[in-house]
């Protein structure tokens, strides 16, 4: 029976594997994410990651859901977290809320700024995990004239946010380039070497019919920065390692007491299964 | 029986505890049924020796349910049904109440199992003709459970007040709206509001933490004395009361307990293990059992992109959005078929007019009605076209195991069709998509409504005498 | 049934020994619901030290502050004030303060004023018969509830009696003397409370 049930499902799963391409959607805008690189063992990357949080992100976004002093998970103690990373003068239990307020913000970019607390979690998708969403995100601004803030982003189009970091990674430009087909430019985005997305545009050819065209914008390199691209790699990849943290701080210890958990139960599987082939000997 | 026939309880190898036991034991036996519930409904309830794998996912489900009150009772403790406070409060869980983050998991992987174990204890009646007569009511009950299963999920998503669910919420109730007539009047009642706001979000904790929990209870209760009355099938699909020995005992039967209190103890543990892989590894599973956009706090303002419901709820979503106007033709023809094969088959000429004349109010009411209309009430009808089954089902045998080729690969396509309006309903809107899902979702209909035809005219093998 | 002879010794001890596992099991599993109903991190922050600024309060003056939901009052006390206590301890049921001294009287005030300086009381404002907040009356003279009030606290509730130390008087539905919470100086016009005096 069990042979039956496998065999439909692996015919169904057969089946969906084949009809997939057809039933996902055609040359979906999107920028290609690179891997962050996240390693929540690292805790000196991890501090290095707050130090910068608290510094850049905290003046406008708030983090309401992370107290100040969880922080002692990363190794720190009340004292160096009140006197390196509390800014607004709160005890240290309290949580990371912003001075700007909700108003101030909607004021100054046109919406308010969100709280980022579980920003890493949110942002998941097919492309990527939240965590490569956020570290793609972060290298991927460039000079915009015509958006307000000057600024504008590979992986969140028309982002209200500036580049805060603009002053370490120096001021990016981007490059475009049409496509005929689709396949020209995935290849293409495949091939790209720095950040880049493909979108596709209605344009009208020498006939004035419509016709598709594919855009691939890729990140060039504009003026430089105080850091080295290097530089701002690492202190990108330590801020996103720890807001991945900082999203769902259980995670260190959730995978560790897993274990355990499997192994308990491990051991009481062995107990219920010579359990049960012992009365089962009564049965035929 | 009056209290004193009856005999004392008498425990043995408790060691000292033996004698104080059987004291208090009798006592309460004198005053409650306990001695005969235990026998009728444990030490004396004979279930066919044969059962295999399908036959672990009712006693799972029973301890997914207790496991989802308990886990539920402690997420109140903490939880705050109030639009500004509810996203915070789960964070709160998550983050500021010790061991909040693994309650939390318990709960959220544990309704994606309930739908999971749920799923597979249907597919074990249908392949062993659980519902067939004398079983009618369980799997009556059983089906109301899972219309109640399917409500419970629905007001419990919209407790995170994310951006899934708050949106979800709202499209689901929109639904309501599409009812002719009643239909905006309807979903301002159930909301309590013109949108899903605060009011909306308090009711439906009521409705998820209480209402049918109790139901849902009540209903289990219900659905196991059913069974309890008749006695289990089992692979074969016979009927082992058919076969006593001297004493009244069935034959093919062995006491609940020890065997399946005993075996269904082993199928918990390993279910426990898949459980604790999925709460400590892989919550999320990839966005199926939490969803990433549910990490964003409910705003009323801004539509996400792509808004799917949970896996469990995708294939009928599927079917949902499989009803276009072009479909409509499809249906259209459906009813016409239907009618046509009901008058050539069927004697009774008050069924062949009456058959008729519903088909002539379909087709009319296809044409007046929106798609939009169409498309709720064939999602409500894909879920109900399951209780009909008993009588659906003509063959002469129960089991999968004795019926012919046709029933074999009836099941076959209708198990393909489910799974893949399953994955399509995960997946934003495409022609091609649209089209597989109408496609499936003809197939899926024509397994219960020609159930009649093929299965009387399927070839079936013998059944055994005995259980194999 | 098979013909085998059931071994009653096997199936005793796996029955046992699955029991115990699984006994375990589910001690472990409690663990998160159990502990899940302990303050959170919330409650514990909510529950923080509270500094107080008593360089305002004059004389005679008291100053309530909320620590832990519970009112906690500092009471400057004058010479007046401070010379009652000695005469009232006969009066007062527990003179020394010796009963559940670990509970109520921290080390650093255990001496004749229940203070760390004389000049400032700082005491728990809730009655220890049923949990109300006596009312100061700092003011000697003839009292209803007492001809020869020297000056303390009343209790509404049901009428107990403090003096101001804190310490209770006899015979009343009270048991014992007022709490005198954890508390430091963090200067001398900065008391903070919640937090023990270090043992010098």
């Amino acid at each position: 029976m069990i042979m039956r049930f496998a065999k439909n499902l692996a015919r169904a799963t057969v089946l969906v594997a084949l009809l997939t391409p057809l039933a996902a959607p055609a040359a979906a805008g999107g920028a290609k994410l690179q891997k962050a690189p996240v390693d929540l063992n690292d805790l000196v990357s991890l501090q290095r990651g707050v130090h910068v949080f608290v510094n850049y992100c905290l003046n406008c976004h708030s983090a309401s859901h992370m107290r100040y002093n969880r922080l002692r998970d990363l190794g720190l103690s009340d004292d160096q977290i009140r006197d390196n990373l509390i800014f607004t003068g709160v005890k240290v239990g309290e949580p990371m809320n912003v001075a700007l307020s909700t108003r101030e913000a909607g004021e100054l970019f046109n919406i308010p700024t969100p709280d980022i607390s579980v920003i890493t979690r949110s942002r998941g998708s097919e492309a990527g995990s939240g965590s490569d969403w956020l570290y793609s995100y972060f290298h991927s601004f460039y000079r915009d004239s015509v958006r307000p803030t000057g600024w504008n982003n590979l992986v969140y189009e028309n982002s209200s946010m500036p580049h805060v970091l603009w002053q370490f990674s120096g001021q990016q430009q981007v490059k475009v380039q049409e496509f005929g087909s689709h396949s020209d430019a995935t290849a293409a985005l495949q091939q790209a070497k720095s950040m880049a997305r493909v979108d596709e545009i209605s344009v009208k050819d020498k006939d004035g019919k419509e016709v598709k065209r594919w855009v691939m914008k890729t990140i060039q390199p504009g003026t430089a920065g105080t850091m080295t691209p290097l530089e701002y790699d690492r202190m990108i990849a330590d801020l996103v390692n720890y807001m991945t943290y900082m999203a769902e701080p259980a995670r260190l210890e959730r995978t560790q007491i897993g274990i355990y958990v499997l192994l308990l139960l491990g051991i009481l599987f062995v107990f219920a299964l010579l359990l049960k082939k012992e009365y089962w000997k009564d049965v035929k | 029986m009056a209290a004193a026939e009856k005999p004392p309880v008498t425990i043995t190898g408790a060691g000292p505890l033996s004698g104080v036991l059987s004291c208090v034991l009798t006592w309460i036996d004198q005053r409650f049924p306990l001695v005969s519930s235990w026998k009728e409904h444990l030490a004396e309830y004979y279930a066919p020796k044969n059962f295999n794998f399908w036959y672990y996912f009712g006693s799972l489900a029973l301890l997914v349910l207790v496991m989802q009150i308990v886990t539920g009772i402690f997420l109140t403790m903490h939880y705050k049904p109030d639009a500004a406070q509810a996203f915070a409060s789960v964070e709160y869980i998550m983050r500021d109440v010790w061991g909040g983050w693994i309650i939390r998991y318990m709960h959220s992987t544990g309704a994606s199992m309930f739908f999971l174990v749920v799923y597979l204890h249907m597919f074990r009646g249908l392949l062993y003709g659980s519902y067939r007569k004398p079983r009618e009511l369980v799997w009556i009950v059983g089906m109301l459970i899972f219309l109640c299963l399917m409500a419970e999920a629905f007001f419990g998503y919209l407790l995170p007040w994310g951006q899934m669910s708050y949106w979800g919420a709202q499209v689901i109730v929109n639904l309501f709206d599409a009812i002719p007539l009643i239909g905006p009047t309807l979903a301002v009642w159930i909301r309590g509001d013109y949108v899903v706001s605060d009011a909306t979000l308090n009711r439906f904790f009521a409705f998820h933490v209480i209402a049918i929990p109790l139901a849902l209870l009540g209903l289990v209760a219900a659905h196991i004395l059913a069974l309890h009355e008749v006695g289990s099938n089992n692979p074969d699909g016979i009927e082992i009361k058919n076969k006593k020995d001297a004493a009244g005992r069935p034959l093919d039967g062995i006491p609940f307990h020890p065997y399946y209190t005993v075996k269904d103890t082993l199928g918990a543990v390993v279910f426990l293990m898949v459980f604790a892989i999925g709460v400590f590894f892989v919550p999320e599973m990839g966005g199926y059992f939490l969803e990433y956009n549910n990490f964003i706090p409910a705003d009323p303002l801004r539509t996400p992109t792509h808004i799917a419901p949970l896996w469990y709820f995708t294939p009928y979503y599927s079917i949902l959005r499989a009803t276009t106007e072009t479909f409509m033709w499809a249906l259209s023809a459906g009813v016409i078929g239907m009618v046509a094969l009901i008058v050539l088959s069927v004697g009774n000429n008050l069924v062949r007019l009456a058959s008729a004349a519903a088909g002539a109010v379909l087709l009319v009411a296809f044409y007046v009605l929106e798609p939009k209309v169409w498309g709720v009430v064939l999602m409500g009808v894909a879920v109900m076209i399951f209780i009909p089954l008993p009588w659906l089902d003509l063959s002469p045998v129960k089991s999968i195991r004795y019926k012919g080729p046709i029933f074999k690969s009836a099941l076959t396509v209708f198990v393909i069709s489910f799974v893949v309006l399953g994955y399509l309903g995960t997946q934003p809107v495409t022609d091609t998509g649209t089209l597989i899902s109408q496609v499936c979702t003809a197939l899926y209909f024509l397994f219960f409504l020609l159930m009649p035809w093929y299965t009387t005219l399927d070839k079936c093998k013998p059944e055994p005498e005995r259980v194999t | 049934m098979s013909d085998q002879e059931v071994n009653k010794g096997k199936r005793c001890f796996l029955v046992a020994a699955t029991s115990v596992v699984g006994g375990v099991a589910a001690g472990v599993a409690a663990v998160p619901f159990v502990g899940s109903m302990l303050p959170s991190e919330r409650a514990k922050a909510a529950g923080g030290p509270v500094e107080v600024d008593i360089s305002t309060l004059a004389p005679g003056e008291k100053a309530t502050v909320d620590w832990r939901g519970q009112p906690v009052w500092v009471v400057r006390r004058t010479k007046d004030m401070l010379e009652t206590v000695p005469k009232l301890d006969s009066v007062v049921s527990d003179p020394k303060s010796e009963r559940k001294k670990d509970e109520l009287t921290p080390k650093y005030a255990r001496n004749e004023y229940r203070s760390i300086k004389p000049e400032y009381l700082v005491v728990v404002g809730i009655c220890t018969h049923l949990g109300c907040v006596p009312v100061g009356k700092f003011k000697a003279g003839p009292e209803p509830f007492d001809s020869k009030w020297e000056g303390g606290f009343y209790c509404p509730c049901h009428g107990s009696l403090f003096d101001l130390a804190g310490r209770v008087y006899k015979n009343m539905p009270a048991p014992d003397n007022l709490k005198i919470p954890p508390h430091k100086y963090l200067s001398d016009g900065k008391i903070l409370i919640g937090v023990a005096t270090e043992e010098a």
